[in-house]
Formats: structure tokens, sequence, C-alpha cells
């Protein structure tokens, strides 16, 4: 582990780019928690007399059509796109490292259903396939998360699978099972930790493609209702405004969101350096 | 290659399957009464009732699906309550936009991406491979609907120089006749010029934005693979032959490179689609991107349905052309199958 | 030996940079093959037999670097031509074949289109010739029913076959030198000595010169009128083959003997040396960098070294020949 740690240190020495896509995360983490606490204004407070006010002192970010200050809504919406993001990942990863390293492990059928399931999703362009799942389930936030979980499924089973299978007559695993462990302690105890490096780096690499999707999926109407802020339904009120020049209602939430994915792209390709150093390019 | 065509094929039947049950499960999954759904908001009881017995909702989950399949066979995805018109009429007229779009942005992709890609493996650690690297990682980071309408200011309202992003074809030009439906391709049988850079003006932005967000994959494929073949053996030969460095690296490194390419275009395809019904909705482009988001955004489910299943086997087919062109490139392939 | 050289390799330095380091891994190599002669490039893994060759030929990896040294093959310095003339004579003043025939050849193109490639590019035949010369090339390696396996894919042949089209591209175009390095490794005996004899024949056919890289003294003193012997960088000693073998003068050749029992092969043999190959890495190399694993090493071992003559023909890199 501290072999790793130096590791690392030595990655992010020689690369100021995964450094700064670390400094990147750390500000979108504060924005996150603290957002609603250091908005310099309230995010739904509507004003007319102050509509569509391109960016000055008082605004940074200018107002847009009901008068709302668009920094703070950038601001506090970061909690939300976050959130959808790291649950949707949190859902993918527990739902495709449990049955990808099933599936590796036992092989068989379990093999058979799960790779099974996960090409019937990847039959479908993904983000075609997540609307369809929030318009059949509703349309709302809870099922934003599930339909992006749904969509990177079988990411996660694809790499679960593979490492659980080298794995599976490994060494250790042997000892273990020799050991008494039964097998699904073999499993959770043995397997599960040690390819955890591993799905770390695709939990970020996939975060990404989560705010993306998830923001998408909010830009043509779906999940979060519209007087929240949240990036995707700003860019698409400003998309509004966009022919007639006021161009910082879309800009600035746009360029946010387009900001926190290329952290999580650079962080996840960083964190692979540092993981498996082999795939280096 | 007849044989490659029936085995992929073959390969491709449990897929097409699978998203039959997919799409099937997705109307049950309804929250509600999917009748209900189906039949509007502003319906009466007994057209939803009506709507029931038409959708064979009273009767069991398997002969539910017997009824759905049989439907399909006979190119029934039913009723738009929107437009009033099949749901499969409606998709038809709509989908040579939305392929004549996707193409576009592919073909753009590949023409930036592969060139890059190569140059930055040939000259590693140039300022092309440093701008490659760029271009990767930012373009996949691109919101897609983000950059359209970044473009849609610079171009159209800054600049002026692209046309308003509405649609297909200026309104004071008229469509080309219908024969393949793409309009640059119309516009050209019936030598209609003004047409065709009507049209090619029209489609420059929204493929712009697709092609930019596709093309990260393509091109870093591109350079990953052309790295590794430029390091192969058989590359030494080539060299050792005195062949020219243009033969070298485009007959023997980059056939070979290509082969990852062809596999990659999958991912592109799912990418071009998704990123599709996004920026038909920013350029208000007649596809049935924007068909099927008008649709959900008033509850009318069949062709949302219909939408998904299209997409579904389009991208199912495009798959099984990549296959066909792997097979093309590779004899290993070929005479393996 | 006669009074031109086909290749004359003099005090050739080559270092390659690696995340680790700067490697030293050629330190004044001198070389020398005659017209029509038969050299062995014998020594150890790593001890930079193909990098030797490589530089040679102008296609060292990116990373490598020739720091000194010239390479005179007809009247040119090989070292200093642009990359542009040095092109126009591989493949057809002087060629090279590669162990792993398998990999060699680029595996979605057909044999005979890669033969034909040679022949256009060096003006060995016309684009509508090329693949009836192609056709003739694969005959003249006695591969049989040629028209048929000209159409064939590398990996529908055998590793045997294989190397016999890669001797077809190499001497396509009819060279005057030949570098072939490891041709054999990787194939059964049978193949081996097939594919030798037909190197060895098509040689004396058009006097070509070749230099024979391989691990195996056996195999050198078989087919080759003499043998440089290589170790970490250096050339350690030269001799004709039954000169060597009657006597070696330095120790390295002598362990290499004597690890090579008989006719058989020898790779079991060659890891019966003591020691490794020094870490070429490192600053403080002594002069001769055999002299940590040698059993006669003196003091005087880390100071300047040449190769000096011992014998008529016979050169020998060691303060205190055998
Ligand atoms: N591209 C490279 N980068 C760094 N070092 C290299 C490179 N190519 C060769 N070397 C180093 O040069 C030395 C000589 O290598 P070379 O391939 O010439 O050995 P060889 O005698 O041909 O061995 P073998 O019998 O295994 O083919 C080795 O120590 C190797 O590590
Ligand atoms: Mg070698």
């Amino acid at each position: 582990m501290s072999a790793l740690l130096r590791h690392a240190r030595y990655v992010l020495s020689g690369n100021p780019v995964t450094a700064l896509a670390f400094g990147l995360f750390g500000l979108l983490l504060f924005a996150a928690i603290f957002g609603s606490a250091i908005a310099p204004y309230d995010p739904l407070a509507t004003e007319a007399a102050r509509a569509l006010k391109p960016p000055s002192a008082a605004h940074w970010f200018g107002t847009d059509q009901l008068g709302r200050d668009i920094f703070s809504r950038v601001l506090v919406a970061t909690r939300l796109d976050l959130t959808i993001a790291f649950a949707s990942v949190i859902l993918a990863f527990l739902l495709g490292a449990l049955s990808g390293v099933a599936a590796g492990y036992f092989g068989g059928w379990t093999e058979r259903i799960v790779g099974r399931i996960a090409d019937t999703i990847m039959a479908f362009p993904l983000f075609v396939l997540a609307m369809g799942i929030v318009a059949a389930l509703g349309n709302n936030v809870t099922n934003i998360v599930i339909a992006t979980a749904i969509i990177n499924y079988p990411l996660y089973v694809r790499v679960a699978r593979a490492e659980a299978n080298i794995r599976r007559d490994a060494g250790f695993v042997e000892a273990a099972r020799l050991s008494g462990n039964g097998e699904a302690r073999v499993l959770l105890g043995h397997i599960l930790p040690n390819i955890m490096p591993i799905m770390m780096v695709q939990m970020s690499l996939t975060m990404g493609y989560a705010i993306l999707n998830a923001a998408g999926l909010s830009f043509i109407g779906l999940g979060v209702k519209p007087p929240h802020p949240e990036w995707g339904i700003m860019v698409a009120e400003g998309a509004n405004f966009i022919q007639s020049g006021e161009w910082w209602i879309a800009l600035f939430p746009g360029a946010t969101l387009m900001l926190a994915v290329f952290c999580f792209n650079l962080l996840g390709d960083g964190l692979r350096d540092i993981v498996d150093p082999r795939q280096r390019t | 290659m007849l044989n490659l065509l029936l085995s992929r094929l073959a390969t491709a039947i449990p897929s097409v399957l699978g998203v039959i049950v997919v799409t099937f499960l997705l109307t049950r999954l309804l929250p509600g009464d999917p009748a209900a759904y189906f039949a509007g908001l502003a319906a009466t009881p007994q057209a939803v009732a009506e709507i029931r017995a038409k959708l064979g909702l009273d009767k069991s989950l398997p002969e539910q699906f017997l009824v759905y399949v049989q439907d399909l066979l006979s190119g029934n995805l039913g009723t738009s309550l929107t437009t009033g018109q099949p749901v499969t009429a409606d998709i038809l007229t709509r989908l040579p936009a939305s392929a004549e779009l996707t193409l576009l942005a592919l073909f753009l992709a590949a023409a930036i991406a592969i060139p890059l890609g190569v140059l930055a493996a040939v000259k590693q650690g140039s300022w092309i491979d440093h701008l490659c690297r760029i271009v990767t990682t930012a373009g996949v980071s691109l919101p897609v609907f983000f950059t359209g309408l970044l473009f849609a200011y610079v171009f159209y309202y800054l600049l002026q120089i692209a046309p308003a992003p509405t649609g297909r074809l200026d309104a004071f030009l008229t469509p080309p006749p219908h024969r393949t439906g793409f309009y640059l391709i119309d516009s050209l049988l019936v030598r209609n010029t003004e047409a065709f850079w009507g049209a090619l003006a029209q489609l420059a932005l929204p493929a712009a934005s697709m092609a930019i967000f596709s093309l990260a994959p393509l091109a870093r494929m591109t350079r990953g693979s052309m790295l590794s073949v430029l390091g192969g053996d058989f590359i030494r030969t080539a060299r050792a032959s005195g062949l020219a460095p243009r033969t070298v690296i485009f007959t023997y490194a980059f056939r070979n490179a290509v082969l990852p390419v062809i596999t990659v275009l999958g991912m592109v395809f799912s990418f071009l689609l998704g990123a599709n019904v996004l920026v038909e909705t920013v350029f208000a482009w007649p596809g049935i991107g924007l068909y099927a988001v008008n649709a959900l955004l008033t509850s009318d489910y069949a062709p949302v349905q219909g939408f998904v299943l299209t997409m579904a086997v389009l991208y199912i087919t495009l798959n099984l052309a990549i296959d066909l062109l792997y097979g093309l490139v590779d004899p290993r392939v070929r005479l393996d199958a | 030996m006669t009074a031109a050289p086909a290749l004359k390799v003099e005090n050739l330095s080559v270092e390659f940079r690696t995340r680790a380091g700067v490697v030293r891994v050629l330190e004044a190599v001198d070389l020398e093959v005659g017209k029509g002669e038969t050299v062995a490039l014998v020594g150890e893994s790593g001890s930079g037999k193909s990098v030797t060759a490589f530089a040679t030929m102008g296609i060292l990896d990116p990373a490598g670097r020739v720091t000194s040294g010239s390479a005179m093959f007809g009247g040119a310095d090989l070292l200093a031509l642009p990359e542009r003339e040095l092109a126009e004579l591989r493949g057809r003043e002087l060629s090279m074949i590669f162990q792993n025939p398998r990999t060699a050849l680029n595996p979605i193109r057909r044999v005979g289109q890669q033969i034909a490639d040679v022949l256009v590019r060096h003006g060995g035949a016309t684009r509508a010739q090329a693949p009836q010369a192609a056709i003739e090339m694969l005959r003249r390696v006695r591969i049989p029913d040629p028209e048929r396996r000209a159409r064939a894919y590398p990996f529908e042949l055998s590793g045997g076959m294989c190397q016999r089209v890669m001797i077809a591209i190499a001497l396509a175009c009819r060279p005057s030198l030949l570098i072939a390095d490891e041709p054999t490794t990787g194939l059964d005996v049978t193949t081996q000595a097939v594919i030798m004899d037909l190197i060895g024949e098509l040689a004396r056919e058009s006097g070509m010169a070749t230099v024979f890289i391989t691990h195996d003294l056996a195999l050198a003193a078989e087919y080759c009128d003499r043998i440089v012997v290589m170790h970490a960088g250096h050339i350690v000693e030269s001799a004709p083959s039954a000169q060597l073998f009657a006597g070696a003068r330095h120790p390295y050749t002598a362990r290499l003997l004597a690890a090579t029992p008989g006719e058989t092969d020898s790779l079991q043999g060659l890891q019966s040396i003591p020691g490794n190959l020094p870490d070429l890495r490192r600053t403080d190399l002594p002069a001769c960098r055999y002299s940590e694993r040698c059993e006669r090493r003196k003091p005087e071992c880390v100071s300047p070294l040449a190769l000096a003559k011992v014998g008529e023909r016979h050169l020998v890199a060691c303060r205190f020949p055998l």
C-alpha cells in the first residue's frame, strides 16, 4: 500500500495534468458540499427587474430570463449533478462488480446469464436505452440514477468478470479455499478486495460519462424538474436565448458541466496510471 | 465471406431477441396504467378501456408478448397521439434526416480522427501527438448539446456565416424530390446545387458537434494501434527492405492498425446515435430523435417505444456491418469463418 | 582476405535512452566482412548482436543513437548516409532476415505481394511483371507450388515456409550483403538445416557476403568461414572457424566452446557460463566488460584495451589471452 502511495506521488509529480485534475476534483467536492451555504443569492429567487443581465460584478455569471443569479444556480447545482452521477456509479459498481465477479468465478450458467444481460444492454445505443428506461419507469431523479447505472452496468461486469476469471485459480484464492472458507467468503473476502483498485479506476472513468448522461437526459426534459437548478436543464433554458445572443445563460452551466466531466476523465486516466502502470500510453 | 455473413447473423439473433424482450418489458413497466398512458392525458374512461382491449392489456403477459411480436413482424409499432399517424410511417419519414446527419458526422469524425491518430503515432511526442491527446480527452468531455449551442452562437449569431440552426433546409429553399431521403444526394441527383449547398450549410454545425464528441475513441484507438503496429516485427522487415516511408506507413502499418479501429466503430455508433437525440433537439432537426423527445414530453409512449426499438435494430445492423467490414480487411477472420 | 571488404564497420558505438538511464549497448565495435565471405556473429542473449545489425542497416529504434563509428559499404558510409539514400540501398544492396518469420511478415498481405513490393520499389520489376517475378523468387527458395503459395497469407504457411518467404524478400534484388539475425531460431532442427543450406547455396551462387547472427557456435562453425564473438557490446575475439575451435584465445570464447557439447543445441550449455552480462547502465564498467565474470582476472584488466592480432587473421581483446 505504501508502495502504491509512493508510486502515486511519483506519477503525480511527473504528471501535472493529473495533479490539476485532483485539484479540480477538490473544488467540485467543495462546491457540492458548501454550494448552498456560500451561494451569494437564492438560486430560486426570481426578480423581473434584473432579468437577462450579462455578467457583472454583482452577478458574475449574469442572470437568466427570470432574473435568477446564474452563478448561484451553477454552484448549487453541483451537489445534485454529482449526487446523481455518484449514486449511479455506485449502483452500477455494486450490481456489476458482484454479478461480474460471480460470473467470472463460477462460470457456467451464472456466467451465461450475466453475460446475456450485459450483451442485451450493449445491443442498445446506451443513451437511447437510458431515455427508454426513464420514460418507462417514470420521469424523476431516482430513475435517472437507475437508468444511468443500467447503461454502465456492462462495463463493470466485463472488467469484474475478466479479473475474477484470472484470479479464480490464483494461489491466494486456492489457499483461502483450502483453509475452509465457503465460496461466498472467498468471493467477497478475497477476490472482490483484490479487484477493487481496478474497479476504482473504472468508477472514475465512468463518472464523467455518468455526469454527461444525466445532464443529457435532463437537457431533453427528463428527470430534474425546472425551477430546480441542474446544469443540463440550465443549458436547455439557455438554449432558447442563444439565437438572440444571450450567451451567458447556457455558457456557464455548460462550461461547468464540461469541466466536471473533463476532471473525472483526467482523474480516471491518472488513476489508471497509478493502479496499472502497464497500460500507460 | 458468405459463411462469415451467416455466422455473424447467427450471433445477432440473440441480440435482436433481447432487444424485443426489453422494449416489451419497458412498456409493461410503465408506472400506473399503461392503457391510460397510451391513451394520453385527456382520455375518457371508455377510451382507456378501448385502448386496453386494443393493446391486449387484458390478456396474460406471454399472450401480450406474442401479440407484440406479431405486431412487430407486421411492422406495426402503434399510433402516435401527437401526429395521429402510425409510428412506423412517422419513423420512416424522419429516418433519412437522422441517418444523413449521423453518417456525415461519422464521416467527419473519421476524416479528422484517423489522420490525427496516425500522425500522432508516427511523430510520437511531437506537437501533433499532444494535440491528439488534448483532443481525445477534451472531445469526450464536451456535452454534445453544449457544443452545438456554442457553435450556433458563434457561427450563427456572432459571425453570421451559418444559417439559422433550425431544420434541414432554409425555409426559402424547396427540398429536392425524394429519392434516397438524403438531401445532399437527392439535390445532386437533380443537379440542384442551391439546395445542395443549403442542405450542407444546415448540416455543418450539428454534424460537427456530433463529430467532435465521437472523434475521441477513434483517434485514441488509431494512435494506440498504430503505435503497437509500428513497433511490430514486420514493420522492421518492411524498413529493412527499403520500402518507401509512405508504403511502410500506409500499406503496411495502417492497414493492420485499422483493424482495432474498425472494432471501436461500434462504440462510436453508440455515441453517435445517442448524441443524435441531443443534437436534433438543439438544431430542431426533423429526425427520429426530435420526434422521440417531443413524444416523451407529451407522454405519447408508442413513438418512444418505436424509437428505442428502431435505434437498437439500427445499432445491431451497424455492428453487423462493422463485423463484415472487419472480415473484408482481415483475411484471418474471413478464412476462419 | 581481399583488399576491399564488402562491409567494414569500425568503432561503432550505440546507446539507448531508456527510462532507467542511458544504456551503452555497443562500444567501439569493429566488424569486417569480405566479399563472398560468411561471418558468424555469436554471443549470449543481450550481447548486442541485433543492435549491431540494426545500426548498420539504419533501422535502430528511435530510442537508439549511434554515437560514433563508420560502416563502409560499397564506398559509402552507411552511418553517414541520409535516410533517403540508405533506404535505396536497403533491400537492394544489403538485406536482412529476422528471427520469428511468422511475425516478421505482414499478416494481412499476400506473401507474393510482399515480395513484389520490394521488387517494384527497387526497380527489380515493373508493376506488371512483379507478380510473376515474385513467383520466380518463391521458386528459387524452393517453395513447392509457388503459383498457389504466392497468394497465401503468412498465417496459412508453416514457420519454415515463412522463413523461405523472408529469404525471398531479402534476396529478391540480389544484394551483395545479407545479414541473417538468428534465421533458424524457433524452427525445428530439420528445417533449420534446410534453411541454412538454402542461405549458403544462394550466397555461393551470387557471391553474396553473409553475416550470420546466432547463439549457436556449432551451427556457426558448420556454415561460416569466420566467427566473431561478442560480449556485452564488445567484440572479444575473431578468427576463422577451424582456428577458433582449435584454439580460442579469449576466456569467454573458451567458456562458450566448452559449453557447446558437440553438434547439438547449445542453449542449455550457454546458461552455464558463470555470472551474467554486466548491467550496461553502469558508469563504472571496466575496460574489459568480461573481467568481472573472468576467473583469470588481474588488476590490469580495468585499463583500456583493444582488439589485438594474435595470429594470422586472429584477433583477441584480452590482456592475458589463453
Ligand atoms: N529498444 C531498446 N531500448 C533499450 N535497450 C535496448 C533496445 N534494444 C536493445 N536494447 C539493449 O541492447 C542490448 C543488446 O540487445 P540485442 O537485441 O542486440 O541483443 P542480442 O545479442 O541480439 O540478443 P538476442 O540473442 O537475445 O537476440 C540489450 O541489453 C538490450 O537490453
Ligand atoms: Mg537479437
